[in-house]
Formats: C-alpha cells, sequence, structure tokens
C-alpha cells in the first residue's frame, strides 16, 4: 500500500521499524550519483541505496520482506553526510521513511529531510544501539513516535528522543516545509505585487 | 550595512515579510524556467496540489539539452526529447509562455530574456541557472536558485533569502583595442578570487564599466557568479534604456517616461554606503586568459604558467593540480600554446556583437588545419540576425561550423562534446575538470575575439596581433 506523503501537523508516526547500522554513511551511498540526471524525483525511491542493495543480493534491509510497509528507520553517527544534494531525502522519502531516530546527522541532510516532513530526531548512543537491538530482534512490532512527548514506544519500553524547538514548532504547526510558510499569508505577497511599479504599468504613487 | 545602493532599493521594493527563522521572504518579478531544473519542481508542486501562482512572470525556454546540428523532433537522445516534452507540457497545464523548439525567440535562457525585453532594471530574477546574475546587467537582483526553490517560486513567486552584502567594484580607464568585457571579468576574478564574493552581491561600476555596452555588461555580470558572487549588477543608464526601448516586452507609449524615471531613481546614491569598495584600472588590462581548472586561474597573453610553489599557500594546492590536470609546466608561456577546438558561444559570449567581434578577426582567414571550430549562436534571434550581416558566411568560409542556438560545448549535455584529453579555446564561462564533456578535456577560457584568433593559427594566440593595420 502507498502511504501519502507528509502534510501538514506532524504530531505522531506509527509503524514498522528497522536499521541501518554505520556511522559517516553518505548521501552518495543513499542514492548514486548516476540516478540524478531525471526528469522527476519518482523513480529514486526504488534507487535508494542501490549499491549497496546490489553487493547484499537481495538481502539489505531495504529488500528484506518483512522490512516492507516500514516506515522508521534507525541509523547510528553523522548519517547522511557528503553532498547537499536533495535527492537522498527524497529517495528514502519515496521508498516509505516517514521518521529516522539516530545518534547525529549532517546538517543538511537534516535541512533537506525537515524541508519533505521527515523529522530526525537523536539519541545517545547507548539508547540507540539499545533500540536498535530490540527493534532487530521483533521485527513485526509496532513503534510509536509522539511528537509532544518526543519519545518512541513499542508498548513496553519508551525512548526519550531530542528535537530542537525551531524544528519542534515547525512539526507542530505544520509548517515545516519552506513552501508552506512562503504560502501562509498570501495577502502580503500580493500586496508585494500590487505595489511594483513594473508590474502596475509603472504608476508611481502607489 | 550598505545603504542608498541599488541592491538595498530593490530589495525594499520586493519584500514581502520576515520569516520565522529570520531570513525575508522576497517577491520575484521574473521567474525564468528551463527544460533541466524546472521538471522537478513541477512535480513536488503536483504532489502538494499546489499551481502556478502567477504564470505570468514565469517565462520558459529550452537551451541546455538542445542538439545544435539537427534540431528536427524527436531529438535523437531520448532522455533530451523527455526533458523537452516534459516542460511543454508543464508550460501547457499552468499557462506558462514557452519559447519553444521552432519558435523565433528559443534561446540560451539569459540571451533570450533580455532580447525580449523582459529584463528591465529593478526587478528580482531568478532561474534555476548558475548564470542568471547575467540580468544584473540592467539593473536588476538577479540570482540562480536550486529546484526547490523554482517549487516555491512556482507556488508563492517568492524565495527565502538573506541579504547580501554589497561590494562595490570600480573600474577606472577605459579598455584597451582588443581587450573585451570578458577579459576585464576574468581579471577581476583573478584578482578577488573565486570565493571572493561568497556572501557579497558585486556592483560593478566606474569609467570603464559605464562605455560598456549592454552585451559587454552581461558578460560582466554573467561571470559575477564564477567570482563567488550570487548576483552582480550594474546601474542602469541610457544605455541600459536605449537597449530596452523597442523591444517586445518594453513599456511602451507614456508608460516608457515613467518607467524611465523610475529606473533612474533606483541607480545607486552618490552617497551609498557599500560593505567593501575595490578599485582597479581597467586601462592597464590586457587579453586575459584561464590556463588552470577554475576560472579564477587566469593570466594575461603575455605572462607565463605560474609557479605552484610561488603562490600564496592556499592557492598552491589547486595549481598543483591545475598543471597537472592541463599538462601545463610552471613558466611556459601561455601564448603560443596548441589547442585542438574553438568554440565561440554560451550566455557569456554567444550574442550578436562577440559573434560579430570574432568575425572580423576570421575575415580573410582560414582555421587552422586539423582544429575543430564552431559557433553556436545563444538565441535564434542572434542567428538571424547574424545572417541578415552575412556573419554567418565569413565563419563558412574560414572554415568554422555554424550551427543552431543552444548551450551546447558550454557544458556539454547535448552531443557537442570534447574528446580525450582534447583541449578547447573557448568563449564560456566554466573551465572545470571535464565541464566540456570529456573527463580529461581541457578548457581555457578567453574572449570571442581570442577564440577566433586561436582558430586561425591553431594556437593561444594575442587577437592585438590581427588588429594592428
Ligand atoms: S550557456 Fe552554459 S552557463 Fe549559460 S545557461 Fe547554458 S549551460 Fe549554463
Amino acid at each position: 500500500m502507498k502511504q501519502e506523503f507528509p502534510k501538514g501537523e506532524i504530531k505522531s508516526i506509527q509503524g514498522l521499524s528497522f536499521t541501518i547500522r554505520g556511522d559517516d554513511i553518505d548521501t552518495d551511498r543513499i542514492i548514486p550519483a548516476r540516478f540524478l540526471k531525471c526528469v522527476s524525483f519518482s523513480a529514486l525511491g526504488e534507487q535508494v541505496f542501490a549499491d549497496d542493495r546490489k553487493e547484499l543480493n537481495g538481502n539489505h534491509p531495504f529488500d528484506l520482506d518483512h522490512n516492507k510497509g516500514a516506515n522508521i528507520l534507525i541509523v547510528n553517527d553523522n548519517f547522511g553526510c557528503g553532498s547537499s544534494r536533495e535527492h537522498a531525502p527524497q529517495a528514502l522519502m519515496r521508498w516509505g521513511i516517514r521518521l529516522i531516530i539516530g545518534e547525529s546527522f549532517a546538517e543538511i541532510f537534516f535541512g533537506n529531510c525537515l524541508a519533505l516532513g521527515i523529522p530526525c530526531l537523536t539519541a545517545s548512543k547507548e539508547k540507540i544501539v539499545k533500540l536498535q537491538n530490540l527493534v532487530e530482534k521483533n521485527k513485526h512490532q509496532i513503534w510509536n513516535f509522539n511528537l509532544k512527548s518526543l519519545s518512541i514506544s513499542n508498548q513496553k519500553e519508551t525512548f526519550k528522543l531530542n528535537l530542537g524547538e525551531g524544528t519542534y514548532n515547525m512539526l507542530y504547526s505544520g509548517k515545516w516545509d519552506a513552501t508552506s510558510q512562503l504560502l501562509d499569508e498570501e495577502e502580503k505577497i500580493n500586496k508585494t505585487f500590487n505595489n511594483l511599479p513594473y508590474l502596475n504599468n509603472f504608476k508611481l504613487d502607489i | 550595512m550598505s545603504s542608498g545602493t541599488l541592491y538595498d532599493k530593490v530589495w525594499n521594493f520586493h519584500q514581502v515579510k520576515e520569516l520565522p527563522g529570520g531570513s525575508t521572504q522576497l517577491f520575484i518579478g521574473l521567474h525564468l524556467i528551463h527544460e533541466v531544473t524546472s521538471p522537478q519542481a513541477f512535480s513536488a508542486l503536483n504532489e502538494k496540489n499546489l499551481g502556478v501562482k502567477f504564470p505570468n512572470l514565469t517565462v520558459a525556454t529550452v537551451d541546455h539539452i538542445v542538439p545544435t546540428s539537427n534540431q528536427q523532433r524527436p531529438f535523437s537522445d531520448p532522455l533530451a526529447e523527455e526533458m523537452l516534452v516534459t516542460l511543454e507540457n508543464n508550460c501547457k497545464i499552468h499557462g506558462i509562455k514557452f519559447h519553444g523548439i521552432g519558435s523565433d525567440s528559443q534561446g540560451i535562457v539569459h540571451v533570450m530574456a533580455p532580447e525580449l525585453g523582459l529584463t528591465q532594471p529593478g526587478m528580482t530574477v531568478a532561474c534555476g541557472d548558475s548564470h542568471t546574475s547575467t540580468h544584473g546587467a540592467f539593473g536588476a537582483i538577479a540570482f540562480g536558485i536550486g529546484t526547490s526553490q523554482v517549487r516555491d517560486v512556482l507556488a508563492s513567486q517568492s524565495l527565502a533569502m538573506n541579504k547580501l552584502k554589497v561590494r562595490r567594484i570600480w573600474v577606472d580607464g577605459a579598455l584597451q583595442k582588443g581587450v573585451y568585457a570578458k577579459d576585464l571579468i576574468l581579471h577581476i576574478i583573478r584578482q578577488l578570487g573565486v570565493k571572493g564574493g561568497v556572501g557579497f552581491a558585486y556592483e560593478f561600476a566606474g569609467p570603464a564599466i559605464e562605455k560598456l555596452s549592454m552585451e559587454g555588461r552581461m558578460t560582466i555580470c554573467n561571470m559575477a557568479i564564477e567570482g563567488g558572487a550570487r548576483c552582480g549588477y550594474i546601474n542602469p543608464d541610457e544605455t541600459t534604456f536605449r537597449y530596452i526601448q523597442g523591444k517586445e516586452n518594453a513599456p511602451k507609449g507614456q508608460e516608457w517616461d515613467k518607467a524611465v524615471s523610475w529606473w533612474k531613481s533606483l541607480a545607486s546614491d552618490s552617497k551609498a554606503t557599500f560593505d567593501d569598495e575595490i578599485q582597479l584600472d581597467g586601462s592597464s588590462i590586457e587579453p586575459t586568459i584561464t590556463w588552470g581548472i577554475t576560472p579564477g586561474q587566469g593570466i594575461s597573453i603575455k605572462e607565463t604558467i605560474p609557479n605552484p610553489e610561488l603562490l600564496p599557500k592556499n592557492e598552491q594546492q589547486i595549481a598543483k593540480d591545475a598543471c597537472k590536470y592541463m599538462n601545463l609546466k610552471p613558466d611556459e608561456p601561455i601564448e603560443g600554446k596548441s589547442i585542438d577546438v574553438c568554440f565561440i558561444g554560451s550566455c557569456t559570449n554567444g550574442r550578436l556583437s562577440d559573434l560579430q567581434e570574432a568575425s572580423k578577426i576570421v575575415k580573410g582567414h582560414s582555421v587552422a588545419t586539423g582544429i575543430r571550430a564552431f559557433v553556436v549562436p545563444g538565441s535564434q534571434k542572434v542567428a538571424k540576425e547574424a545572417k541578415e550581416k552575412g556573419i554567418d558566411k565569413i565563419f563558412l568560409k574560414a572554415g568554422f561550423e555554424w550551427r543552431e542556438p543552444g548551450c551546447s560545448m558550454c557544458l556539454a549535455m547535448n552531443p557537442d562534446k570534447l574528446e580525450g584529453s582534447q583541449i578547447s579555446a573557448s568563449s564560456s564561462n566554466r573551465n572545470f575538470k571535464g565541464r566540456q564533456g570529456s573527463a580529461n578535456g581541457r578548457t581555457l577560457l578567453m574572449s570571442p575575439a581570442m577564440v577566433a584568433a586561436a582558430a586561425i593559427n591553431g594556437k593561444v594566440t594575442d587577437v592585438r596581433n590581427f588588429l594592428q593595420h
């Protein structure tokens, strides 16, 4: 079943989870450069981690049957480092990822994810490793992320997570993407339009 | 902080509001799109169920992927054809004016928009292409944007921006014979470095700039981005007004006078404050040419390849890389260096006066044996006017190929490419490794007249040798 892309307020996310282990996983691994020449981002979902997946021949987490439909990814340190390409979060989102939890994220990757409505939250190394172990032990458990309490839980155990206040507010209010921020007060855009001489027959008394 | 500059005035007119993150929402008066950076922006719009807010303020053309030898549809490269079809459809769906293949106004986006009188003083101009700075030649604030910003402009006709600092680059004197706008901008980038303009808008001013034609001014602003400045501009004056008057989209009748008086009011005040000011002497500049792999690695035609060991510390590594990649030795003269390919074209130097100046050099001569030389007009209008003046004949007679308009070998997204380690004399704007389509191809940037001289002699030549009589 195809999930809808994120929109509006993002206060909770629920679903299956899986892990990608390793530090410094860069955007080139998330989406190899040869997939960048394209007219739409729509094919990127199938190409996420293409080279790693090829190497593992069907045994990569993004290929394993029990991960189909999962939407929460648990990663380690400095995830998404490398180039600023928007294709990397696009590829993850189109595969189905809606939430990423890790030790830390590369700054631009974090911003690009947020702009798509994919929250990236952090926790200490110990917590992340514990969470990863739990996730891998029972592949069919449903995890619940709650923005208000900044936590993820499987009913038995709850993990506290970190998120900056600014990002929290953007997710909570639904104003996480640049476009909706820009469209927030459309009347102000129209007012600017109406005050520009070259768009109003060069009337100068406006 | 700057005040009273054209940049400040235009910025103020276009400010919509402050955004929560601290940046400014800036209204975009003219949005230009092409086939490479727009398709993903349109699909993002569809996914968000958004429309184009002001379809009249976006104008499209096709330039990067068009073949220049045969423009018959469908193009032989299926991906190129797909990109073009996607743009055609998007324009149709959203009611955007498209100057496509077969239209007499198609051309490189930064050549066609000024020709149509679309670019005017006081505008904000954005396009998903870094050389959008070109339009600053008219006294507009013009800058390149990324794909997600293209989406934002389509949806909201605005962008989240941070205000830049303003550096005035004042050029005294007058350029010598055989020295063109291209030499001046290569010289400026050499002096200030390719990162010198990061965080700045460049105001180009002074007697040497004022004497330039609009086409020369466009060459200057076009390459501001190669000096790290996301936008560069020149205050509008009589030269600007004369160029715009009568163009298809120029203000007409009574509006014209009102427009001119508004435009005049936008020029930087004599008491304007700049964040930084730099002064250069234009009359001492010689024909300038790049020898390396960044546009900042320029030298005059009479200089030798620099010795990396003798350069400032932070330039040494890139200079060593450049010597190795270009297969040039320190202290070797650049004049007389053999070349393989000559390319006249691009949004930097593919306009009528560029072809005209180059044709003056070519007239009565022939391309040296073994050299592949070609001219790619920047637009259909340039091609038409050049033909009316017989310029195409001069080039053809000398052994140049005369092509259809497009970006061509500026970035080699179409079939025009260097092969192997071929070295080109090119009137374009980027000499990065592999830029012209071959992973080890080499590029020497120079003025179109210098390219013409190189084509005739088969080697890097001082164009002034052709101008003596
Ligand atoms: S001519 Fe070159 S620099 Fe100019 S728009 Fe085309 S590809 Fe970009």
